[in-house]
């Protein structure tokens, strides 16, 4: 069973963000960036699929200041090769990003054929679209989202959806098919860090070409900023103690205590 | 401006309250852009349902026993097949787990966009201005909506569900759209656990985020809930590490609660964890971050060490308690 991850970096919100100067956009000035939380989770899905089933697992990302990092970290996680698009500039638009990862799983040599394709299921910048139904549709194959768990059998994923409430759907997906994945069955594993120091002196990252694609339309940023806040909570402050004193007092007065 | 549409989100014999959110801000957009509102069931024996939708001008009901199952492909196929008949300038479509598959589908189907994180949405001569939520609720962005038809995801709450409720008798058109067998086959529901306790019937829930830090330390919000005869429950993460049971998840995928207090311990406060919260009576926070998105929603906050505040709070409670 083969299988293609794509990966992408996202601002990292423990940072405080800024806008920029054009008002559109982020401050790219400081902005640390790590591997969307849901491509770490498609990564996950991917390696406990080829612990049960062997075959191949195969990164492909766009190129991105400290993807390498990312790149070497999945690889030391089990990943087999890393293949990273060069040549597209910052891509800030996910349909565009589905664009160049379509065009390049079709065209390049050596990607097909894989069972499937796993991506996380949206990203936290994900504003015109997510990366995984038009891949699915560039290529033809069945797509499904939301996915918590998926197992390989006779050409079918046997996939559970995700909805609300606790309720999920079990679904067949023929394969090939492209999945965008929400959880994993397991949580992300851990590498030590002197496995990715192995991986960086022991694997190379291969790169291809950006192709020529369309560029994205019908969505445009006029103005980015810090939501309004229209309620804040009220601050208590002090000592642990203090503040436990005073919330013990609000509750009280509130006939919660 | 050609017609707003409202995908609405019927399943399992109930129409989705985030349905009536999306007539009520389709209606205000459709009245800024004087154009006719129109809610669109994809169903199968749903007429029923069709006629809860009366806040739309007209109700477009596509009865198909394809359309039974929640199968994105086929509710997408229908809805394209529609666009193409009546050309609307706008489909509203619902940001939950269940219909965002609908929407996502769609617009590779069409070729267009998929505008994603809507809370709100604005008609102005012929052009569409979204408000859009990024980067987990730190950021918001103006968004002009220009593709033809533009397909925008509609966050939860964006309105409120009276506001989209009409007693008014729905005006019910019968369409017709042709299905093939979809690639994808639903073959049925998985029941979330009963075992466990219901979070949704407590008063008192300690929330606890990625900032427990580790499983061990859960033990101080059992702890924390035990004092007021309430119960633990949390974010994603936490569900996803298996630190805590699925049954006790807050949010968009979780479960939607609104107790008497609701603690939160290192949760950051991100939209999809909200959505499951925000109609708590009380919202005590602690984050480390006093920027923390959490702060927008809580009546109290204390910027600090949960594992610090905690243990404090325990304390203090079972002293007051005697
Ligand atoms: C389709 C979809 C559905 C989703 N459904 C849900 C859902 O149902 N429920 C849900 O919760 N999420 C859901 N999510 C995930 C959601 O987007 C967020 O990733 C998640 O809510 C973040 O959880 P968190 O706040 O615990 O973690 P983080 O965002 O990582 O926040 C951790 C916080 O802890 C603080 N902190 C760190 N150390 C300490 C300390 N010692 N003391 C106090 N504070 C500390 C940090 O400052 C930070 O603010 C969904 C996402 C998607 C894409």
């Amino acid at each position: 069973m083969d299988i293609l991850v794509l990966m992408k970096v996202v601002p990292d919100v423990v940072e405080e963000l800024e806008v920029g100067s054009d008002g559109k956009s982020l401050d790219t000035g400081f902005l640390r960036t790590i591997l969307n939380e849901r491509d770490d989770h498609a990564l996950e899905q991917a390696l406990l699929l080829k612990d049960k089933h062997g075959g191949k697992v195969t990164l492909l990302t766009l190129d991105a200041p400290d993807i390498d990092d990312v790149l070497f970290t999945a690889l030391a996680k089990g990943a087999d090769r890393a293949v990273k698009i060069c040549g597209a500039g910052s891509v800030s638009s996910t349909q565009m990003a589905a664009r160049l990862f379509g065009e390049t799983i079709a065209k390049t040599p050596g990607l097909l054929p894989v069972d499937l394709v796993l991506t996380g299921v949206s990203a936290i910048d994900d504003l015109d679209g997510l990366l995984a139904a038009p891949i699915a549709q560039k290529l033809g194959w069945p797509y499904a989202g939301v996915v918590t768990q998926a197992t390989l059998a006779d050409k079918t994923a046997t996939v559970v959806k995700e909805f609300a409430g606790g309720v999920r759907g079990e679904y067949d997906v023929p394969t090939p098919a492209v999945l965008g994945i929400q959880a994993a069955e397991k949580p992300p594993r851990y590498v030590p860090v002197a496995k990715v120091r192995a991986a960086m002196k022991s694997q190379t990252i291969e790169s291809v070409d950006a192709p020529a694609v369309e560029a994205a339309a019908g969505v445009e940023v006029q103005q980015m900023a810090k939501p309004r806040v229209t309620g804040h909570a009220e601050m208590l402050e002090g000592s642990a103690d203090e503040v436990a004193d005073k919330l013990c007092e609000l509750l009280a007065k509130r006939g919660l205590l | 401006m050609a017609n707003i549409w409202v995908l609405a989100e019927a399943g399992r014999g109930q129409v989705s309250e985030i349905t009536f959110e999306l007539l009520a801000l389709g209606r205000e957009v459709a009245t800024q852009s004087g154009a006719p509102l129109e809610a669109v069931l994809l169903g199968s024996n749903a007429r029923e349902l069709a006629q809860k939708l009366g806040a739309a001008d007209t109700v477009l009901y596509a009865d198909n026993a394809a359309l039974a199952d929640p199968v994105p492909e086929n509710a997408a196929t229908a809805l394209a097949q529609l666009i193409g008949e009546k050309q609307p300038a706008a489909v509203l479509v619902p940001l939950t787990n269940l219909s965002v598959d609908v929407g996502v589908v769609l617009a590779a189907q069409l070729g267009v966009p998929f505008l994603n994180y809507c809370k709100d949405l604005k008609a102005d001569g012929g052009n569409l201005t979204a408000t859009c939520v990024l980067y987990g609720g730190k950021m918001e962005a103006a968004v002009t909506a220009a593709a033809k038809p533009a397909i925008i995801g509609i966050l939860p709450g964006a309105r409120s569900v009276e506001q989209g409720r009409s007693d008014k008798p729905a005006n019910i058109t019968d369409v017709a759209v042709s299905l093939a067998a979809p690639k994808v086959r639903f073959k049925k529901y998985l029941e979330p656990e009963t075992s466990d306790v219901d979070i949704t019937q407590k008063d008192f829930l300690v929330a606890v985020g990625r900032g427990i830090q580790t499983r061990d330390n859960i033990e101080l919000a059992e702890e924390l809930a035990a004092t007021m005869g309430g119960a633990v429950c949390g974010s994603r993460p936490v569900i996803d590490q298996g630190w805590l049971g699925l049954s006790r998840q807050v949010g968009k995928s979780g479960m939607l609660v609104k107790p008497k207090l609701y603690v939160t311990l290192g949760i950051s406060g991100a939209p999809e964890h909200v959505e499951g919260m925000k109609n708590s009576q009380c919202i005590i926070a602690v984050n480390t971050d006093a920027a923390a998105p959490i702060f927008n929603v809580a009546h109290y906050g204390i910027v600090g060490d949960a594992l610090e505040i905690a243990p404090a709070l325990i304390e203090k409670i079972k002293a007051r308690k005697g």
